[in-house]
C-alpha cells in the first residue's frame, strides 16, 4: 500500500471523525448560544426569574412561573392520558393480537407519528376545541367541580385541551419504544410463567412487565421529553395566558408557546433575552428527561430502542 | 396450587385475564383513533378546497376568493433542498465513523449525544438559529430556516446510516482490503454502495420527519405572501401558511389551511409509502 492511500485514509477518517464529532459541538453550541443571549436577563433577574409569576413586557419584568407551570401540568396531563394507553397497546401488540394483524396496526401508528404537530392543531382548534366545549367539558364541571380542577367558564381553549393534543402526539413514541422493550423480554420468561399455570394476564403481568419495569419507565421518560417541547399544535389549542390557576378548563401557556407567540414581537433587548432564557430553561429540562430516559433505556441493554418512529 | 385454589378462584383469573385482553385491545383502538379522525377531516375539510388554482397561484388578499399557495409548496421544497445540503453530508460521514471507526467508548458517547440531541425540541433550533444567523445578518432568510431544519436531520441519519452499515457483512470488508483496496475506498466503494438503499431510506425519513416542521421555521424562514426570489430573504414553507391561516378569523383562509394540511401530509405520507418500497426490495435482496 502506497503512502497516497495512507494518507486518503488518514483523511477520511478525520474527516469522518469530525462529523461524527458535529453532535456534542452541537449540544455545547445549543447551550452556549442561549446563554449568551439571554446574559442581560439572566443577571437582571437572577434565579428570580424561575419563580416569578409576573409576566409583563411592558413594564419589562419578566418570570418564567407561568409557563414552567403551564409546561408540567399539561405534560403531566399528557403522561397521564397516554402512558396507560401506549403501554396497553404495546402488551396487545408483543403479547396479544393476531400476527397477522401485528403489522398493519404498528404501520397505523406510524402514520400518526408522522401527521405533523401543526396539522394536529389545526384539527385541535377546528374539531376538538368545540368537541370538547360541548359536551366533556360541560360534563366534567357539572360532575367533578367540586374537585377545583373543573371550574370556571369555559372556553373550549384550556390546559386540559393542551394536555390531550400533547397525549396523541407522544402516543405513538411511547407506544413503539415499549413494544421495543416488551420484544426484547426472553421468551423463557413467558414459558416459565405459563408452566407454572398461570393465565395470559398473570403471564404479562408477572413475567414480562415486572422484567421490563426499568425499560418501560424510560420510554415514558422519552415520551415526557417530547411532550415538555412540544410546540405547535399546544399553542394553537392551550389558549396562552399566563396564568397559574388550578382549574383544567382555564387557558394556559408553556415555555415552547410563549417562544413561538412572541419571538418575533420582542421589541426590547431585555424582552428578546428573556424569551432566549426561556428557551435555556426548556432546553435545560429537555435535555435532563432525555438523558434520563437514555440512561434507561441505554442499560436496558436492548440496541434499537431508541430509534423507534420519531 | 390450583387446587388449592378451587374453581371459583380459577374462574375468576380467567376473567381478569379476559379483561385485560379486552382493555389492551380497547386502548390499541384509542390510539389508532386520532389517526382516522384527523384524516377523516382533511379528506372533508381539505378535499374541497384544492384545485387548481391551489398549485399555481400566491395566496389571495384578505377578503378576496380563491388564491393558492404556490409560493409555500415550492418554498417547503427549497428549504428542504437546503436542509439536505447541512444534514446530508454532516450526518451520512458522521454515521460511516460510528460503524466503520472509532474505539467502543467514544462511540457510545456519541450515539447517547445523538439520540439526546433527537429529544431537543424543534423550537430550539429555531431560536439557537436566530440568535446564531438572522441577528447576525439583520435578516431571516430561506437560509436560516434551512440551517434550522438541517441542524434536527443531523442525529437523525447519523443513526440511520450507521445502522445500515452495521449491516453490511465484514467478509465484504475483508474480501476488499485483502485485494489491496485502500480502507476509505473500501468503505466508499464496497461498504456505502452495498447499504445505499439503506443510507437513502434514512434520508428520506428524515426528511419527511422534518417536512411538516413549522416550529424551527418560525424565527427563521419567517413566511412570506410573495414568491421569494433571493435565498437571503424570507421565504414562503407550507406548515407556516397552514399555521397563520389555522389561527386566523377568516373563514376562506381556514379552507386554505386545510387544503394545505392535506397537501403536507399526502406528501409526507407519499415519501413513506416509498421509503417501505425500498425497505420491502431490500429485504428481498441482500440487504
Amino acid at each position: 500500500m502506497g503512502s497516497p492511500s495512507r494518507f486518503g485514509d488518514r483523511a477520511f477518517e478525520w474527516l469522518t471523525m469530525a462529523m461524527a464529532g458535529a453532535v456534542a459541538l452541537l449540544v455545547i453550541l445549543v447551550g452556549w448560544q442561549l446563554s449568551r443571549d439571554s446574559m442581560l436577563a439572566i443577571h437582571q433577574f437572577g434565579w428570580n426569574f424561575l419563580v416569578s409569576t409576573t409576566w409583563d413586557p411592558v413594564a419589562e419584568q419578566f418570570g418564567a412561573a407561568p409557563f414552567i407551570y403551564g409546561t408540567l401540568v399539561s405534560s403531566l396531563i399528557a403522561l397521564i392520558i397516554a402512558v396507560p394507553l401506549s403501554i396497553a397497546t404495546a402488551v396487545y401488540l408483543t403479547e396479544l393480537a393476531p400476527l397477522s394483524i401485528r403489522q398493519p396496526i404498528i404501520s397505523l401508528i406510524e402514520m400518526l407519528a408522522a401527521i405533523p404537530s401543526v396539522i394536529l392543531g389545526l384539527w385541535g382548534i377546528f374539531v376538538m376545541i368545540p368537541f370538547l366545549r360541548d359536551y366533556p367539558f360541560p360534563f366534567l364541571k357539572k360532575y367533578f367541580g367540586w374537585s377545583g380542577l373543573f371550574t370556571g367558564p369555559i372556553y373550549g381553549v384550556s390546559m386540559l385541551a393542551g394536555g390531550i393534543i400533547i397525549a396523541v402526539m407522544i402516543l405513538p413514541i411511547i407506544t413503539s419504544v415499549s413494544r421495543e422493550i416488551l420484544r426484547s423480554v426472553p421468551n423463557l420468561q413467558r414459558e416459565a410463567a405459563y408452566a407454572l399455570g398461570a393465565t395470559r394476564w398473570e403471564v404479562t403481568r408477572i413475567a414480562v412487565l415486572s422484567y421490563a419495569r426499568k425499560g418501560l419507565f424510560g420510554a415514558v421518560i422519552l415520551g415526557l421529553g417530547r411532550a415538555l417541547g412540544e410546540t405547535m399544535a399546544v399553542t394553537m389549542v392551550i389558549g396562552n395566558t399566563p396564568q397559574i390557576v388550578l382549574s383544567l378548563l382555564k387557558p394556559g401557556y408553556t415555555l415552547a408557546s410563549v417562544i413561538a407567540n412572541e419571538f418575533t414581537e420582542a421589541t426590547t433587548e431585555l424582552y428578546l433575552q428573556a424569551l432566549f432564557e426561556i428557551a435555556l430553561v426548556l432546553f435545560g429540562i429537555t435535555i435532563l428527561a432525555n438523558l434520563l430516559a437514555q440512561l434507561l433505556l441505554k442499560t436496558m441493554g436492548t440496541t434499537q430502542t431508541t430509534r423507534a418512529v420519531q | 396450587m390450583i387446587k388449592a385454589s378451587g374453581g371459583d378462584r380459577h374462574r375468576w383469573r380467567k376473567f381478569k385475564s379476559g379483561l385485560a385482553s379486552t382493555l389492551s385491545f380497547s386502548s390499541a383502538l384509542l390510539v389508532i383513533a386520532p389517526l382516522a379522525l384527523v384524516f377523516f377531516h382533511l379528506v372533508i375539510s381539505g378535499a374541497t378546497s384544492v384545485n387548481w388554482d391551489f398549485f399555481t397561484h400566491l395566496p389571495a388578499p384578505v377578503g378576496e376568493k380563491g388564491g393558492g399557495m404556490a409560493n409555500a409548496i415550492v418554498g417547503t421544497l427549497e428549504l428542504l433542498a437546503l436542509a439536505s445540503l447541512v444534514g446530508v453530508p454532516i450526518g451520512v460521514l458522521g454515521g460511516v465513523y460510528l460503524a466503520e471507526y472509532g474505539s467502543a467508548r467514544i462511540n457510545w458517547g456519541l450515539r447517547f449525544v445523538a439520540d439526546v440531541l433527537n429529544g431537543v425540541p424543534s423550537i430550539t433550533w429555531g431560536v439557537v438559529v436566530y440568535g446564531l444567523v438572522v441577528l447576525r445578518f439583520k435578516s431571516f432568510s430561506a437560509y436560516a430556516g434551512g440551517l434550522a431544519l438541517g441542524l434536527m436531520m443531523i442525529p437523525l441519519i447519523m443513526r440511520t446510516t450507521e445502522e445500515v452499515l452495521l449491516l453490511v457483512p465484514n467478509g465484504y470488508r475483508e474480501a476488499s482490503l485483502a485485494l489491496g483496496i485502500a480502507r476509505w475506498k473500501t468503505i466508499v466503494h464496497i461498504v456505502m454502495k452495498t447499504a445505499s438503499k439503506g443510507i437513502v431510506t434514512g434520508i428520506l425519513l428524515a426528511l419527511a420527519r422534518i417536512a411538516g416542521e413549522t416550529a424551527p421555521l418560525l424565527f427563521t424562514a419567517f413566511g412570506n405572501r410573495f414568491w421569494n426570489h433571493d435565498l437571503a430573504e424570507p421565504i414562503a414553507a407550507l406548515p407556516l401558511q397552514i399555521f397563520a391561516y389555522a389561527i386566523s378569523p377568516y373563514d376562506d383562509w381556514h379552507r386554505q389551511a386545510w387544503a394545505g394540511a392535506l397537501i403536507l401530509v399526502v406528501g409526507i405520507f407519499f415519501i413513506n409509502v416509498l421509503v417501505r418500497f425500498l425497505t420491502r426490495e431490500r429485504t428481498a435482496t441482500v440487504l
